[in-house]
């Protein structure tokens, strides 16, 4: 939906005429990319704390909270709203319960004290 | 009206955020400012998608963000430490119904606008396969976990045709469904997918959880990264790849840390078989366990100048890790230097170990690694192991026949006395024999892993 309209206002078209980049070909390279990312970033945490990295990709993983807003936005339909605000609250309780719980885990890693 | 750039720029911004907080995960004192990294990411990718002004039905989605941020808030301020495994599976689980949901009502409201079409189909095929996947493996993961049934594996005849039936059929009614836009084929996928996660996980058991979970940590990653797909949306894509990425590395450390390939944990049906009750006992003594009282164990750890503790699973069930530290405490009073090791699959999930340390305030610099401890050992006075089994056994270096052999193995039987800590002679979690217990340098503290430490510090805080 987004990209449709960044590639709708032209400004990853190029020339007039020009064939136009699909939404899925920019995902893909997008896609890619932030595998490659997260391989290099995930490669460099620290074992201690893998249990909090994955209640922090738990937390995020809740981002699909967006694909829900948009699904209540679409406003078309009953049924398609009900099913927006389920996802809306499982999203919901990943984002919050996945934060509060890594914050809580990362505050328990002290130094010693010398 | 806003331009799409606008919100393209925040959900970067937004991406590069989620990037910090996991960046900040390679050293405990940058954690907490990349978790409040991310957590600005998250609050400008609601807030910005709440601005967009196709957004309307805010009563639902106050109503869900309400519903949901106190339940999940409740739940990550109650759960104990020990059971973090199966709440990470739980959140896993919730991932994959979203992505489902998602796809359906993403299917629905394109339908009813009249916008539906093939590539579109396709990705919702994949959203709704690997969502479906995610969601109802991790419900048997977590209920493993959580022992609400027998973790050990479930293997029956025909189980490994029957998944590759199942996915051969939700692979063609997927083609069904995108070259006929036939809706009901999509929800018998969907349901077929459901299926496909039970008896992708059920086989799988006992000593490989920690590669379920870590699998299933991909899995989730993978079915946003589709919905993302399915919606053009790129922070959805970034975060499904980053989460995605991040789940594949720890399945194959948890790998490599077992010797096992990725396959052979998938078609499962290793560990958890052994059931050995007093004849092992007996047959133990008679060759040659040595039996020690905690005040030999708390003697020899008092006089000692370096003592490695080897904390594993049994440690988190018995809620010792309290104990664990003030035993830590008397002997570092008494000048004796003390470190702990930890093995990479030591616990249900990676890193359990380290985590249930810390919330008894165990520091985390006297916490190694495998690799950076394990050269230690032949210069300790003392190791003790509390709860842990296979990770130490010997006979994955050189017994051949072992089904262990080829594990890394901490090497504890290198110290100059080893203490073991023991409930009963039962086999570990492989159901696999270790050599250690009948070694020279070996004696067994039986007994609860939480009274034998309050025992033990009591008796070096006496001393």
């Amino acid at each position: 939906m987004l990209l449709d309209s960044i590639l709708a206002s032209n400004i990853l078209v190029g020339a007039e005429g020009a064939a136009e980049l699909s939404p899925f070909m920019l995902g893909l390279i997008v896609f890619v990319l932030a595998c490659f990312v997260g391989y290099h970033v995930i490669w460099n945490v620290t074992p201690a704390l893998h249990t909090p990295l994955m209640a922090v990709t738990n937390a995020i993983s809740g981002i699909i909270i967006v694909g829900a807003l948009l699904i209540v936005a679409s406003e078309t339909g009953k049924w398609v709203e009900i099913l927006g605000f389920f996802g809306v609250l499982l999203a919901s309780v990943n984002v919050f319960g996945g934060f509060v719980v890594t914050n809580r885990m990362l505050a328990m890693f002290k130094k010693q004290k010398r | 009206m806003i331009s799409p750039d606008i919100f393209a720029f925040i959900y970067l911004v937004a991406g590069v955020l989620f990037t910090f907080g996991l960046k900040g995960l390679s050293n405990p004192e940058s954690a907490r400012n990349g978790n409040n990294a991310a957590m600005v990411g998250m609050a400008l990718a609601i807030a910005a998608t709440l601005f967009d002004p196709s957004v309307k039905g805010f009563g639902y989605i106050v109503a869900g963000m309400i519903a949901g941020g106190i339940v999940g808030t409740i739940i990550a301020l109650k759960i104990q430490m020990k059971a973090m495994p199966q709440l990470v599976a739980a959140f896993h689980s919730l991932v994959g119904l979203a992505a489902v949901v998602v796809a359906i009502g993403t299917y629905l409201s394109h339908h009813n606008q009249g916008t539906v079409n093939k590539l579109l189909m396709t990705e919702l095929f994949l959203e709704s396969f690997i969502g479906a996947i995610t969601f109802t493996g991790s419900v048997i993961a977590f209920g493993k976990l959580q022992e609400l049934f027998r973790s050990a594996p479930v293997a029956f005849g025909g189980q490994h045709m029957l998944n590759l039936a199942m996915g051969v059929a939700a692979f063609v009614l997927g083609g069904v469904f995108v070259f006929q836009d036939n809706f009901p084929a999509f929800l018998v996928l969907t349901v077929i997918s459901l299926v496909l996660g039970v008896t992708l996980i059920i086989p799988i058991g006992g000593a490989d959880m920690p590669v379920v979970v870590s699998m299933l940590n991909s899995y989730s990653g993978w079915a946003a990264a589709a919905t993302g797909f399915t919606l053009n949306n790129i922070l959805l894509i970034i975060t499904g790849a980053l989460v995605g990425s991040s789940g594949a590395i720890l399945s194959y450390i948890m790998c490599k840390a077992m010797n096992r390939s990725f396959i052979s944990v998938i078609l499962g049906g290793f560990g958890g078989t052994a059931e050995a009750a007093d004849p092992a006992m007996t047959n133990a003594r008679a060759k040659g366990v040595k039996e020690a009282a905690v005040e030999d164990a708390a003697f020899m750890m008092a006089n000692a100048s370096k003592v490695i503790i080897i904390p594993g699973y049994g440690m988190a069930v018995a809620q010792a890790q309290h104990a664990i530290k003030e035993m830590m405490e008397a002997m570092q009073s008494k000048g004796v230097t003390v470190k702990f090791a930890i093995h990479p699959v030591a616990g249900r999930m990676p890193g359990h170990m380290n985590v249930l340390l810390a919330e008894a305030d165990v520091p985390y610099d006297v916490v190694f690694e495998m690799e950076e401890i394990n050269n230690e050992f032949s210069t300790a006075d003392v190791a003790f192991i509390i709860g842990a089994n296979d990770v130490v056994n010997p006979d994955a270096k050189s017994v051949k026949t072992s089904p262990l052999y080829g594990m890394p193995i901490l090497d504890a039987y290198k110290a100059k006395v080893v203490f073991v800590n023991k409930r009963s002679m039962r086999a570990g979690y492989s159901g696999v024999d270790n050599s250690l217990f009948y070694m020279d340098n070996t004696s067994l503290v039986f007994g609860d892993a939480k009274s034998v430490c309050e025992k033990l510090a009591a008796s070096l805080h006496e001393r």
